[in-house]
């Protein structure tokens, strides 16, 4: 008599499941196709600058990349001034603005992440970890405008009141706010792997009679190497794309030099500060697409090839182990 | 190549009835009137949005900024009715409405408003003249002893390229001359004035309405002529050197709500309300 209640359960148990499968299967789809079609935009943007001879004329990959003279009769210089009589669109300083500010920002916010991680996981005492580490992963809540504005109107004031600096706004400055943003990634992807440790390796360490900070050093972090990579990796690829922080604290001037303390401009903050201008269609409009797709393929690549490090030195871990 | 094309077609398509749709001039139709251009003229556009909305209920007016270029470009692309500007718009884009839409572009004087040149408040710097700013902002002039200051390095703040203060003062200030590779450009004129008021050895521009907490410099034509300070009489005048006029563009005549509004902005109310945003009435002709 209780028969025929079950198989009704179980009809819609596998028609729940089947959904629940679809739903997530499609998500999953959805993520996948909005990239593809979000590069596929971009690329198509970007495309005329390679294709059509009517931009060309006005910007192609030699006008890109090569240096052309400011005026006619001028020695030749890499520019970049897209409003002006003669627009000049060498995207080298903007190129060299932004690596420069990003490696700042990593060189900042890799060492303190990474010890902050291996302090709160090996060292601090458990309270002090429970408060510790959501503090640092709430800074990656602060929106990065908010960071941006406190660069310009605190940070740039004070750092040129103790440096000196002729320029208020530099990569410097620029690249001091954009680790705040950076450390909370770092720090979070690199304590998980530290905690991802098995106790064992620990607890032998500690039983050779190795100190707790010869645990750390030579034991634990060695172990969780691949996972810090990743963090290091992700902490770059956030920085180079970062947009309002370096558009407010850099001074956005596009100066082709390698001193730290001169002002740069960035991909990001180019491409936010004159895409509302443009008229749609013309050369400067598909020049900030290039800019766009170099962007995207430059952190594609950088990503390639730390999954490709992470999973070599994971490989070599557990062959070694 | 040929979506795009289509796509200039789809806008124009929408485009068109808001240019010849209200033709009816009834002044009480639902549709919104749009707005669109200069930084510089968003707070006074919406103020006289604002009040023109309170006098003639059942009207809309919606108003953005996002610079004059930007401004320019949506009535190119058919995305406003009225383009609000703080430069001239260039033959090259009147041509391009003029192409794409069938119609000439109508340029209606609608405010007036100097550019005035800050440095800190804590400079011996009075006044310049007009080719020292051009030296400076080009690049040839480094350091303040060169101008009659102090023996350091000039520190050069600027508006970004989409903005309408840039375009006027690279046409008007630097005769069409590129700006140096060194300046710094910050995004808005209070930026630019928050920054110069940080920066004891810096140099920035703006509309005369923000300048507050900063110190704006007497300008001269050339060397010999006069030092004069940005004010209402020297602007209306046409003393003062970098005055400018502000902008309504339409494409074609205006007719409907869109005129019924741009009549009222011209007459009393209208520049009236520009005084008390900071800008200066057009002389009564």
């Amino acid at each position: 008599m209780t028969v025929i209640p079950v198989p009704k359960a179980n009809f819609t148990g596998a028609l729940g499941d089947r959904l629940a499968s679809v739903l997530i299967k499609g998500s999953a789809f959805l993520a996948i196709l909005s990239l593809i079609l979000i590069f596929v935009f971009i690329g198509k943007e970007a495309l005329p600058i390679l294709t059509s001879p009517e931009i060309q004329k006005e910007a192609s990959l030699s006008t890109l990349f090569l240096p052309r003279p400011a005026k006619p009769g001028a020695r030749t210089e890499y520019t970049w001034q897209p409003v002006s009589e003669l627009p000049k669109y060498s995207i080298l300083p903007l190129f060299v603005g932004t690596l420069k500010v990003t490696i700042i920002a990593v060189l900042f916010a890799i060492p303190l992440a990474v010890a902050a991680a291996l302090y709160t996981s090996e060292f601090a005492h458990p309270w002090v970890r429970e408060v510790v580490k959501p503090a640092i992963e709430l800074l990656a809540g602060i929106p990065s405008v908010v960071i941006g504005f406190f660069c310009l109107m605190v940070l740039a004031g004070w750092l040129q009141g103790v440096f000196g600096w002729t320029y208020r706004l530099n990569a410097v400055t620029a690249g001091i706010g954009l680790s705040l943003a950076v450390i909370p990634i770092v720090y979070t992807v690199a304590e998980d792997a530290f905690s991802s440790v098995p106790q064992a390796f620990r607890e032998g360490s500690l039983a050779m009679g190795a100190s707790s900070w010869q645990t750390a050093w030579r034991v634990v972090l060695p172990a969780a190497m691949p996972g810090v990579l990743a963090a290091c990796v992700l902490g770059f690829g956030r920085a180079i794309g970062e947009t309002m922080i370096v558009l407010m604290a850099s001074g956005n001037a596009a100066v082709l030099s390698l001193s730290p303390t001169d002002s740069i401009r960035t991909f990001s903050a180019t491409i936010a500060a004159e895409l509302g201008e443009v008229v749609v269609g013309s050369a400067h409009y598909h020049v900030l697409f290039f800019l766009g797709a170099s962007l995207f393929i430059l952190t594609f690549v950088l990503n390639l090839f730390g999954h490709w490090w992470v999973g070599r030195l994971q490989k070599k871990l557990q062959g070694a182990s | 190549m040929k979506a795009r094309g289509l796509a200039m077609f789809g806008a124009l398509i929408v485009a068109l009835p808001s240019i010849s749709g209200c033709g009816g001039g009834s002044g009480t139709g639902t549709r919104a009137v749009t707005i669109k251009g200069s930084d510089t003229m968003v707070i006074l556009g919406q103020r006289w949005a604002e009040t023109y909305m309170t006098e003639h209920p059942g009207a809309r007016i919606q108003v953005t900024g996002g610079g004059s270029g930007t401004g320019i470009a949506a009535l190119i692309n058919g995305g406003t009715d009225i383009c609000e500007a703080s430069r001239p718009m260039k033959d090259k884009e009147k041509e391009q409405v003029r192409s794409r839409h069938g119609k000439d572009v109508k340029e209606i004087p609608v405010a007036l408003d100097g550019v005035a040149v800050y440095v800190n408040a804590s400079s011996p710097i009075q006044s310049l003249s007009e080719p020292q700013i051009k030296g400076i902002y080009t690049g040839k002039i480094t350091n303040w002893r060169d101008v009659g200051g102090r023996d350091e390095r000039i520190v050069v703040y600027s508006r970004e390229n989409n903005s309408g203060t840039y375009v006027f003062f690279k046409e008007h200030v630097l005769g069409n001359e590129d700006f140096a590779r060194e300046i710094q450009t910050l995004p808005g004129t209070a930026a630019v004035a928050n920054a110069v008021s940080k920066d004891p050895a810096s140099i920035g521009y703006g509309g005369i309405a923000y300048a507050t907490g900063i110190r704006a410099i007497a300008v001269k034509r050339d060397e010999a002529s006069g030092a004069v300070h940005p004010s209402l009489q020297t602007v209306q005048s046409g003393q003062y050197p970098l005055s400018r006029s502000l902008f309504f563009y339409t494409i074609g005549d205006p007719d409907g709500e869109v005129k019924t509004f741009i009549d009222w902005v011209l007459g009393p109310e209208g520049q009236k309300i520009c005084e008390a945003v900071g800008y200066y009435p057009l002389i009564r002709k």
